[in-house]
């Protein structure tokens, strides 16, 4: 007889295992549904997690993708540690691109080394402003995080629409609703010679550490962790909890601006109407996926930009459309959320005698 | 502004307002037994794709709304399971259910994006609609709108005057001593869920059927999320649901509004309008933070678990 | 298997009923019965199996082996609408009713179809009922608006609709004042009289042997002895209960605190919760080496006081609380405890304790003093001071590495006062410190605040236990819907006084009327 028994303290052993699990699970899920779709469920495999890490353009292609999906995550995973749903990494980002985009293109004639580090900045900004106000909305009004950030994400998205088809268009480009390409002086610099793996990549590579330290070795991120956790526990102790969700609501929109303004700046070079594929969304499987955990995230957001290099080789050599990706998304969330069921409970295979203990 | 003017403008609202009714209404029957479902918009979505799909490949628009409320109900089984079974965390599940819906009806609506079909076509109610101004505004819809006038008086008499809603509302106010009584606590989670989801795909159908009618990625955009605002707005009562319902169709439709007024303001700017007006009317509302912790149920969001009782 | 001749004359009769938890077995070969009209009473420590019995007999708990005898008849109770549809009622210790629903709703969701239906006007039959019993209890309103000892008359009133023929209550007592104690044991006397067995749970050995006709006492899930109260000694009960090695609680000294520490000067703060209470017109002083107890039933401000001092209210109350004649009603929790004051929660796990955070985590909850040097925090000073209180406390776990949850009740609290007393508090306000915890730990626990006091301490104790606050306090009052009485020595007064300042005797009629 198998019974399920209430665990006496959490399982560490399941909380690392149970999103290796999920995603040997969805990869399971894949090939079901690719054998049902007429598809070879091993080539679709090898197209979807191989085929990106096959050649060096494909890898860095890869890095390029990881880039702003972990910078989102990041900054998703502190404040999912402090119990704040923020669904806003989308908007954010593409503030953070609108902005920087719009101060790249009024120094689109400097040649000063202080361009670039202006529009970084500028996109930095941008992307805390957009973070600002959902929290301020919530700490005075106490409206609720999940759907003011989600409604600033659309508000974002239709600025940047309106941006592009209006006072940013570039004059000179036949009515496509585009900015003009940013100058030299304000595009990150490539750390290879061919490929596009840019700055931006080695910043998120160090947001992400530093995180960690602020999340495991400062009292700091000792309150937020105890903020999230227990607010209770937390008023109780006198942790400044407003205090606590400013810094992590302007972290995560600095990071997620960070991620827009190095797209705009690096691979992408203009403002464009459609700048991220969803990187703000799929960032929040990356975060449960990394166990909110910031060097966790480091693993997920690789994984997460493999799928995503995957998806796009996919239409090309086997002609599924590129929305596999997000379902794929859905289901891993799905079974992560499942598995971590048994970091909390076990099964027991046990006889009908009862036990002494 | 002349009254033919008007009595068009409101006959959109009314048309546009009436997949938020839908949705909102399941919607808020799973809140006042406890259950936040954060799926709304990929519940949604995968209504509008599969009702669409049916609709397309039978030729009969009844069995794609059919296909869409079953769908519905599908996607919402997963997210109660994980929640209710599997005690997982319910903001967590329904942004999955909505990132999965999402990606999924991408997926599945890929081959038909574009086709269209013949929807459900207006039903003109004799005598009624002859009133003057008000007739041509509630009674020259199609079938779907008047359904969701009868849903809307029949989840207001279940939700206020029946045994049912008595057993619903003590749920969602405290799942503990439901069980404790002896009411089924997971069984009515279960049942609100499934409503919820059902009503969801009812929504979507209604959006890719009626309202535009075709299938387009993503074509909800963002109408299950202002549905959940929606509830809140309302306090969980189903009048002021209807009533907000019909004010977001009315902001929905403001940029035509305009247009006909003769003023020039970038679509673009416009369409941000309802995202704005939600914002809005959330500050208001739950600036008021007491009444609104008086009015919510009680225990929505909260997980309950029968094992860990004892 | 033999039947025993008495089952039939038996109400109910429990065979050997086991229930197995993880780590720990609740009951454990468990046999006893009850005859038509029999009150009695069930007795046990915290942890000795009662609630966990009593559940199965309701249904909400299923045994692992044993069965259950009605009226002569085995049956299978699998859910409390079995055990109803038997003529089983039962009153939880929490109350399992919905605040924002009317007396009558809460009745009828207890209700089969079929009962309702035969039922033809329910809210005059609670009307009539009510009265038959001298219940007062009005069908219309809102269970918000009762007082704690009204609700458990809906409870009552639940199972009485139903015409109940065993009515089991779980600590019925603990949460009523002295007089309303006295009511509810009316009601009982004539419910048995009429042939309704009742099965009292309760470690107040005075009321068990007031009314009860038997007694079974369990310890560590067993059945210690069955007898009949009226001819054992409180003190032979007793011993049953906690076992011949516990020391008892002895009567402590009286001290008579010196200077003033903290006052509270007409603290008046309206409700932040709906179904809150708002405090009006507080008025104390606290003196360093004194304890100041605060009786009351709960839901009567107790909360909400707490909450004011420590400053986790978070809203400014100025000019309204002093600590050493400083205005700390602008400063939050933290800087309060900057100033000396510390904090022993009612809620130990949520509150006092994160639950899936560590012991060592835990300890920097409260206290950081020396542990933080440019922000990061030397986390193997924080272990070792974590040690040191386990060490001190004599805290039973498997280590400063365990999750608080994983330690039981009396554990934790005896490990959250050490973290507290550590502090060196010069105030110390202290919610309930013995709730739920077993006779060693909370003898501990007393000792622990009495040494503090000795040294000097101000300590604030508030508790729904009018016997642990005679034991231990030095001065005394009550609380009743927000006000706060006269504070007397106790050893000037009795639980009889007290007991109507809990009902609320001192408020003027003046103060009432405005309500």
């Amino acid at each position: 007889m198998i019974r399920i028994q209430a665990r006496v303290e959490q399982s560490t052993l399941m909380k690392i295992a149970s999103p290796i699990l999920a995603i040997i699970l969805t990869l399971i899920f894949s090939s079901v549904l690719f054998s049902t779709l007429g598809k070879d469920p091993i080539q679709a495999m090898h197209v979807l997690l191989i085929a990106p890490l096959s050649d060096l353009y494909n890898i860095g292609e890869m890095f390029v993708k990881m880039g702003p999906l972990l910078l989102c995550a990041v900054g998703l995973s502190l404040c999912y540690r402090a119990n704040l749903w923020n669904i806003g990494a989308e908007g954010q980002l593409l503030m953070g691109a609108l902005g920087g985009g719009a101060a790249a293109l009024a120094l689109i004639d400097s040649t000063s080394i202080f361009a670039l580090p202006i529009a970084i900045l500028c996109g930095v900004v941008s992307g805390m402003v957009w973070a600002a106000f959902p929290t301020y909305l919530k700490l005075k009004f106490n409206s609720n995080l999940i759907l003011t950030t989600i409604m600033f994400n659309y508000i974002a998205l239709y600025l940047l629409l309106w941006a592009v088809h209006g006072p940013l268009r570039d004059p000179d480009g036949y009515g496509f609703p585009e900015s003009a390409l940013f100058s030299d002086a304000v595009t990150l610099p490539v750390l290879f010679e061919d490929g596009r793996i840019h700055l931006g990549i080695v910043l998120a590579i160090i947001s992400a550490f530093a995180a960690w330290i602020l999340l495991n070795k400062s009292h700091i991120g000792f309150q937020i962790r105890v903020f999230g956790e227990d607010e209770p526990a937390a008023r109780y102790a006198g942790f400044n909890g407003k205090k606590l969700s400013w810094t992590v609501m302007l972290i995560a929109g600095g990071l997620a601006g960070l991620a827009g303004v190095a797209e705009v700046t690096g691979p992408i070079g203009q403002l464009i109407p459609s700048i991220s594929p969803g990187y703000g969304y799929s960032a929040i499987i990356v975060a449960y996926l990394g166990r909110l955990h910031p060097l966790g995230a480091l693993l997920s957001a690789t994984f997460m930009a493999v799928l995503y290099m995957g998806g796009d080789l996919a239409q090309i050599e086997i002609g599924v459309p590129t929305a596999v990706v997000g379902m794929f998304q859905g289901v891993l969330l799905f079974f992560l959320l499942a598995c971590d069921f048994f970091i909390r409970y076990r099964l027991t295979f046990i006889s009908n005698q009862p036990i002494q203990e | 502004m002349d009254a033919e003017l008007l009595s068009q403008i409101l006959f959109s609202a009314i048309k546009t307002g009436t997949p938020l009714l839908l949705i909102a209404l399941g919607e808020v029957i799973c809140e006042k037994s406890g259950v936040l479902n954060l799926g709304q918009e990929g519940m949604m979505l995968m209504g509008a794709v599969v009702g669409f799909l049916a609709a397309y490949s039978s030729g009969s628009v009844g069995l794609g709304v059919l296909g869409a409320i079953i769908i519905g109900m599908f996607m919402s089984l997963i997210f109660a399971f994980l929640v209710l079974h599997l005690g997982a965390n319910q903001v967590a599940t329904g942004l999955a259910l909505t990132i999965f819906g999402t990606g999924l009806s991408a997926f599945v609506g890929s081959d038909v994006v574009g086709q269209t079909i013949q929807g459900f076509q207006p039903i003109i109610i004799p005598v009624l609609s002859d009133i003057p101004f008000i007739g041509r505004i509630l009674f020259t819809h199609d079938l779907l709108v008047y359904v969701s006038f009868a849903l809307a008086a029949l989840v207001s008499y279940v939700a206020t005057k029946t045994r049912i809603g008595l057993i619903i509302k003590a749920v969602g106010e405290n799942p503990h001593a439901a069980n404790a009584i002896g009411i089924k606590v997971l069984k009515v989670r279960y049942l609100a869920i499934m409503f919820g989801g059902g009503m969801a795909g009812l929504s979507g159908a209604y959006m890719s059927l009626v309202y535009t009618p075709m299938w387009i990625e993503n074509m909800t955009s963002g109408r299950g999320w202002i549905a959940l605002a929606l509830v809140v707005f309302a306090s969980w009562r189903v009048g002021r649901i209807m009533l907000g319902a019909y004010l977001f169709g009315l902001a929905s439709i403001m940029h035509l509004v305009l247009q006909g007024m003769g003023w020039s303001i970038s679509p673009n700017l416009l369409a941000m309008l309802p995202y704005v007006a939600t914002v809005v009317v959330m500050v208001i509302i739950s600036a008021d933070h007491f009444k609104e912790k008086l009015l919510a149920p009680r225990s929505l969001g909260k997980p309950f678990d029968p094992r860990q009782m004892a | 298997m033999a039947i025993s001749t008495d089952t039939t004359d038996c109400r109910i009769k429990l065979e050997n009923i086991t229930k197995q938890y993880p780590g720990c077995l609740a009951n454990d070969n468990i046999s006893l019965s009850l005859l038509p009209g029999e009150i009695h009473a069930l007795l046990g420590e915290n942890g000795a199996g009662k609630s966990t019995l009593v559940k199965t007999i309701y249904g909400v708990v299923s045994p692992d082996q044993g069965k259950i005898i009605w009226d002569g008849e085995q049956v299978h109770v699998k859910s409390p609408s079995d055990a109803r549809d038997l003529g089983i009622g039962m009153v939880f210790q929490h109350f399992s009713l919905f605040e924002t629903l009317t007396v009558s709703e809460n009745i009828e969701l207890c209700l089969s179809k079929k009962q309702l239906i035969a039922i033809e006007n329910l809210p005059e039959k609670i009307r009539n009922l009510s009265k038959a019993y001298g219940l007062d209890v009005d069908p219309d309103r809102y269970i918000h608006s009762l007082s704690i000892g009204e609700r458990q008359r809906v409870e009552i009133l639940r199972c009485l609709v139903q015409s109940v023929k065993l009515l089991i209550l779980d600590e019925p007592t603990s949460v009523l004042t002295p007089q309303e104690v006295a009511n509810l044991f009316v009601v009982l006397n004539k419910l048995s009289a009429e042939g309704c067995s009742i099965l009292f749970i309760s470690h107040k050995l005075h009321e068990v042997t007031e009314i009860c006709q038997k007694a079974t006492i369990l310890r560590g899930g067993k059945v210690i002895s069955t007898c009949s109260p009226r001819e054992e000694s409180p003190s032979s009960i007793a011993k049953m209960m906690v076992g011949d090695l516990a020391e008892q609680d002895a009567g402590y000294s009286k001290k008579e605190g010196s200077k003033v520490i903290f006052q509270a000067k007409e603290l008046n703060l309206p409700t932040k919760q709906p179904f809150g209470t708002e405090l009006k017109k507080i008025n104390f002083d606290l003196k360093a080496g004194e304890i100041l107890g605060i009786a009351g039933v709960a839901g009567n401000g107790q909360d909400e006081l707490m909450a004011a001092i420590s400053g986790e209210d978070g809203r400014l109350v100025n000019n309204m609380l002093f600590l050493n004649q400083q205005d700390i009603g602008k400063l939050d929790a933290g800087e309060r405890r900057q100033l000396g004051m510390a904090n022993v929660p009612e809620e130990r796990l949520g509150r006092g304790a994160v639950p899936e955070m560590s012991l060592t985590e835990n300890t920097l909850l409260t206290q950081s003093k020396g542990f933080i040097s440019n922000g990061l925090v030397n986390w193997k000073k924080v272990q070792q001071h974590a040690q040191k209180i386990i060490d001190q406390y004599k805290v039973k776990c498997h280590g400063e590495f365990s999750d608080a949850k994983s330690l039981s009740g009396g554990n934790l609290q005896k490990f959250i006062m050490g973290r507290e007393i550590g502090q060196n508090p010069i105030v110390l306000i202290c919610a309930h410190p013995t709730w739920g915890v077993d006779v060693g730990a909370a003898l501990s626990i007393h000792q622990s605040l009495l040494k503090l006091r000795d040294e000097g301490a101000a300590i604030l104790l508030v508790s729904e236990d009018i016997d642990e606050l005679f034991l231990l306090a030095d001065r005394i009052g009550a609380v009743c819907d927000g006000h706060l009485s006269p504070l007397i020595k106790t050893d000037e007064t009795d639980i009889e006084q007290i007991g109507l300042w809990m009902a609320g005797s001192f408020i003027p009629e003046s103060l009432e009327a405005t309500q």
